[in-house]
């Protein structure tokens, strides 16, 4: 009956030790508003996020190995905290640096920016720079193959590293550092065509059937409908399974046909959002004047409604962005996607995956697979917190 | 209340057109193949007369219209046809005790909706509390955090969640198997020890969605006038919530709930790949791998009738909980 006794002592707990707090804080501070109105629950709040926090710290500083076993969990922990605690630091330095540096306007635009966005501006830059300089930054090619095979993260040699390859090298004697960096131009910049082109498709037929209206619009808007029952991925893993049998025999790279893939159910809900755009601004009228004035439908397409169309495509430009970039990697780690011998972060996961269950006694050995799971997630979260704060800034949201 | 069962009745017939649409789709694409099934099945040494027999068998030198039809047909008998693997094995094996695509594709079928009612199970509850939190806590340390938390989780793929909780959870404290071969026949308990990995990841990944919606309905409500008023009768910010706004933002988030859940059915295919679960997503995988067509379309066929089903679900459900749409004028 030990565990009924344990739970009835820790349930008094919980009802008692926040009121004791919030009590002691009523006499202590002469009873400040902050703590005469406090509710329980958010007494209870406080002192639950305290003993989060004290557990966190204890485990934080508790010795990295015992009787020469590495303790990986405290390892791992030291290693988030500390990439998270970086990461803010960098982000609020960036923001410090974007209001003191460039034009009033940016400096302006930096003062308003919550630290979340922040961060993101500058891991998008920083993989943007990464992948257009790809092939100066990495030591070696991507597809360049070494004589030691499986060699450990971290460069000691003592571990079975090599401080030539700081973060080890594959099953087949790949650099996995250089494979990281031309991962970032391989897998960001064909999300990024995706997208360029799934907006390009997307967007004009959105804005042509917004203009145009009738039967055109009728018919774009019901094929979508129809592209649209059918979910994302698998419609796009049957559709690869039939380019693969089409790539095999034309001659063309599977990778460009994925690119078609994905861009074509991709343009179908950036349809969705440009005509629904689109038909808000054809009624205006400087539409009417410009029709009047006899315009084409090219210059009414880029030079009128684009222009007023701007904020709501660029933050579904973002969120699309994400998604395809998703897409491919998923599509990558099931095998089906960017294909060898491409670096690919997606990829990359999938052959590296086994090392995690390495990682109780070896933490280095785990982080090879992690490291390219986490810069997908890194620039998907970067990019989700920019479109976050654009669209709260852009619909005035205060409460 | 004659009007509700006439649109209901409407929607449903717009379903059932959506899905006779998609599957035509899926039969033109399938059927845009270069080449034909025969030559995919028996590969590239094959003999011209052992093609021209499978064709006659499978009924490939009828025309696409026939075709489609009695592809629909049978399907519509319960009959999805032999998949390729197996009539390869059968031709160089010489078996002939044939498991039809039916029978490959029941049982998995059970086990993806097993992971996807217990993670329903952990999500639905787990969102809506913390949604009501959140917005009743708005702006406060509490609301940063869930927020910076959620966000992250909706945008990371799906395996980088999954190899965190098998790191965490399976290697580094060994709560939880990594691999979840579950089989029929097995235990409960031994059963939804084996399914918590995969669970757990695709809660992850739908709770996100599901509270922020939650959140906003409510947030969304906040302004409307009957709430000040019951602020100024002097209710507590929870009741406020729990009783005034919650009813009424039940349509959007029955809604999302709904959307999720076709998601979960859809989406687990990532998920089932990683923790090697059994269920349709990795049939699908590798049959995508093997370009097995007839296993691909019936699963692509499954997939969409599945979202099909739960979108029209959501429509039905947020007219029956919205009096306005109730009684059209």
């Amino acid at each position: 009956m030990s565990w009924l006794m344990n739970l009835i002592l820790i349930l008094i707990a919980t009802a008692v030790v926040p009121w004791v707090f919030r009590f002691a804080g009523q006499k202590f501070t002469g009873n400040k508003p902050f703590f005469r109105d406090m509710p329980f629950a958010v007494a209870f709040g406080y002192v639950a996020g305290l003993l989060v926090l004290i557990a966190a710290v204890s485990y934080y500083f508790r010795p990295l190995e015992v009787n020469g076993v590495p303790s990986a969990g405290v390892i791992f922990f030291r290693w988030a905290v500390q990439g998270f605690i970086g990461f803010a630091i960098v982000a609020y330095l960036f923001r410090l640096f974007g209001r003191a540096v460039g034009t009033a306007g940016t400096r302006k635009l930096f003062r308003a920016m919550p630290l979340t966005a922040a961060f993101g501006v500058l891991v998008i830059l920083l993989y943007a720079i990464v992948s257009i300089f790809a092939g100066s930054i990495a030591p070696y090619g991507q597809e360049e193959i070494f004589a030691n095979a499986n060699i450990v993260p971290g460069g000691n040699p003592m571990m079975g590293g090599d401080p030539n390859f700081p973060l080890g090298t594959d099953q087949i004697g790949r650099d996995i550092y250089s494979r990281l960096i031309y991962g970032a131009q391989n897998t960001v910049g064909i999300a990024f065509a995706t997208t360029c082109l799934a907006f390009f498709v997307g967007g004009s037929l959105g804005f042509l059937a917004a203009i145009v209206g009738g039967w055109l619009d009728q018919i774009l808007s019901r094929a979508v409908d129809v592209l649209m029952a059918i979910p994302a991925l698998i419609f796009a893993l049957l559709l690869m399974t039939i380019a693969s049998v089409w790539s095999n025999q034309l001659g063309v790279d599977r990778t460009i046909f994925m690119v078609l893939i994905i861009a074509m159910i991709d343009s179908t809900r950036v349809y969705r959002l440009s005509r629904a755009v689109g038909q808000n601004i054809v009624v205006m009228d400087y539409i009417e004047a410009a029709k009047l004035r006899g315009e084409g439908m090219g210059y009414l397409i880029f030079k009128e409604i684009l222009p007023n169309a701007t904020a709501p495509l660029l933050a579904e430009f973002g969120l699309r962005f994400c998604f395809v970039f998703l897409t491919i990697a998923s599509l990558s780690f099931l095998g089906v996607g960017i294909q060898p011998p491409l670096a690919d972060w997606g990829t990359m996961v999938k052959d590296l995956s086994q090392f995690i269950n390495f990682a109780a006694f070896a933490p280095n050995v785990a982080t090879a697979p992690l490291l390219a799971a986490g810069a997908i997630a890194l620039l998907t979260v970067a990019v989700n917190f920019v479109v976050d704060w654009m669209l709260h800034k852009s619909s005035g949201l205060k409460d | 209340m004659g009007s509700i069962f006439q649109i209901i009745l409407q929607r449903l017939a717009l379903g059932i057109l959506t899905l006779l649409i998609v599957s035509i789709v899926i039969f033109v694409a399938v059927n845009a193949l270069p080449g034909d099934f025969a030559q995919a099945i028996l590969g590239q040494g094959a003999t011209d007369e052992a093609v021209a027999q499978i064709r006659a068998d499978l009924g490939l030198d009828q025309n696409y219209f026939m075709r489609y039809f009695s592809w629909l047909g049978n399907v519509l008998t319960g009959d999805l046809g032999i998949s390729f693997a197996q009539m390869n094995f059968a031709s160089n094996m010489g078996g002939d005790q044939l498991v039809g695509v039916v029978e490959q594709i029941a049982p998995r079928f059970k086990a993806t909706m097993f992971l996807a009612g217990v993670t329903a199970m952990f999500a639905v509850p787990i969102s809506i509390t913390l949604g009501v939190l959140a917005a009743l806590y708005r702006n406060s340390i509490f609301d940063r955090a869930v927020n910076i938390a959620t966000l992250s989780s909706i945008s990371s793929p799906e395996f980088f969640l999954a190899y965190i909780l098998i790191l965490v959870l399976a290697v580094l404290n060994p709560i939880f198997p990594s691999l979840s071969n579950v089989y029929e026949g097995m235990a409960l308990g031994e059963k939804l020890n084996r399914t918590m990995l995969p669970a757990l990841t695709l809660t992850l990944v739908v709770t996100a969605h599901m509270m922020r919606m939650t959140r906003a309905a409510i947030i969304n409500l906040l302004a409307s006038p009957y709430i000040e008023m019951a602020r100024l009768k002097g209710i507590s910010p929870m009741r406020v919530i729990v009783r005034h706004a919650l009813p009424n933002a039940l349509a959007p988030i029955i809604n999302v709930i709904a959307l999720n859940l076709a998601y979960l059915i859809t989406g687990v295919v990532v998920v089932e790949v990683v923790f090697v679960y059994p269920g349709i997503g990795q049939l699908f995988v590798d049959s995508v791998k093997i370009r097995d067509i007839p296993v691909v379309q019936a699963c692509c066929l499954i997939f969409a009738a599945a979202y099909i089903l739960l979108n029209l679900m959501a429509d039905i459900l947020s007219i029956l909980s919205n009096p306005r749409l109730r009684h059209p004028k």
